[in-house]
């Protein structure tokens, strides 16, 4: 059984340095590194349709409570990474920006009518929408920086932008402050339907 | 061919596709001007390609307890170590993909809080600081850095396990272990993007 499962691990790692390029391996500190990292964090809060749409993922996951609450915010990097993975791997995702704008019409509604979907419903949303916004922007590294601080940079900002959405939605305990969380998810369902008008014409 | 004839060949064929693939490594450290222990300490600290998958790694052994964090205490290091001298003994390197599927792999079980046992938490740091010892090996052969930069090396790994697992082992509130498994999520996120950049070609 062991031989069996070795034989199968060594196989995988085979095919995976086949397949996988090797490089240089540069093990100094290249100069301008940190502009890769302040790159990456610039991008994801550059653009107002990523950052409604993350921000709304916060609040949906305030409003939803435990284990929504740090369920979502978890999901969206890592789903966004993978849909970075495929844009670095060259495949074409169709409707890019219409699925960015869907995504902040969506989460603006699900925030305005307090929905409450079962948990995996509200996962599997919120994950279909961040291969979206990593398709989009987790591919966009300037030439000569690093790739690896440029994806910290990404995804650092990107948990921030949810930390700041989990922030506001502490309101969500309060009476006003559900009437008022209700209001800005109005707000980002109105600002996803601007994007989706621009996307479209 | 026997099933343990063709173990043996799958095994020799893994290990001989991670030391010959790539071909050259350039290793210029950060000199600090206090010798090579120092510059290897440096050198980590400052490479986001070691620091953060041996982070993960005191994170998953933290939450797993005190046993797991006493022995990943040891046995990454020690690894390290003994990857590192592999390494300025059979001077080859790998470049993105081993250091991206350590930050992919690890830092999923760490989001996913994974219950895994005393021995894989094991076999894990045996695994990773095998692996990137080799890889600051292969990287660190010109002289005066060698093994002495490798001890260095090993001694900020020691030192940042130490610290934080000793951080999170105690950590009891579920929104304090919530923040370390959303640090796990975002190196797992990292990782994935890692693997990506390393099918591009360099711009």
């Amino acid at each position: 059984m062991i031989g069996r499962r070795l034989a199968l691990a060594s196989g995988a790692v085979t095919l995976l340095m086949l397949v996988a390029p090797g490089g240089l391996a540069h093990a100094h500190v290249q100069t301008g590194e940190a502009s890769g990292f302040l790159t990456g964090v610039g991008h994801p809060v550059s653009g107002l349709d990523h950052v409604v749409a993350m921000i709304a993922v916060g609040l949906w996951g305030a409003q939803l409570g435990a284990p929504a609450l740090w369920l979502l915010p978890v999901t969206f990097p890592m789903m966004m990474a993978l849909g970075g993975l495929v844009g670095l791997l060259g495949v074409a995702l169709p409707g890019l920006e219409v699925g960015i704008a869907a995504s902040a019409v969506v989460l603006g509604l699900v925030v305005m009518f307090a929905l409450r979907p079962p948990l995996a419903v509200a996962v599997a949303l919120v994950a279909v929408f961040a291969i979206f916004h990593g398709h989009a922007h987790g591919t966009e590294l300037p030439p000569g920086q690093s790739a690896l601080l440029y994806s910290m940079g990404f995804v650092v900002a990107t948990g921030c932008l949810h930390g700041v959405g989990i922030a506001i939605g502490v309101i969500h305990r309060w009476r006003w402050g559900q009437t008022l969380l209700r209001t800005v998810g109005a707000v980002v369902a109105l600002a996803g339907i601007v994007f989706m008008w621009r996307a479209i014409a | 061919m026997s099933r343990r004839a063709l173990t043996a060949v799958s095994a020799l064929t893994a290990i001989l596709a991670l030391t010959l693939t790539p071909a050259i490594a350039d290793a210029h450290l950060v000199t600090t001007g206090l010798g090579p222990v120092y510059d290897g300490l440096v050198h980590f600290a400052l490479t986001p390609e070691d620091l953060i998958p041996a982070l993960a790694l005191a994170l998953l052994a933290g939450l797993r307890g005190a046993s797991h964090g006493r022995r990943a205490l040891f046995v990454l290091p020690a690894a390290w170590l003994l990857g590192g001298v592999l390494g300025l003994t059979l001077p080859h390197s790998l470049s993105a993909p081993p250091t991206a599927i350590s930050f992919i792999f690890i830092g999923a079980l760490v989001a996913a809080d994974a219950h895994i046992s005393l021995s894989a938490t094991t076999a894990l740091a045996a695994t990773l600081g095998a692996t990137h010892g080799y890889l600051n090996g292969a990287a660190l052969t010109q002289p005066p850095l060698g093994a002495t930069a490798i001890l260095g090396i090993a001694t900020a790994v020691f030192t940042l396990v130490a610290l934080t697992a000793s951080t999170v082992v105690p950590l009891r509130a579920a929104w304090s272990r919530i923040i370390v498994r959303v640090a796990g999520s975002w190196i797992a996120a990292i990782g994935l993007l890692l693997f990506g950049w390393s099918f591009r070609p360099p711009s």
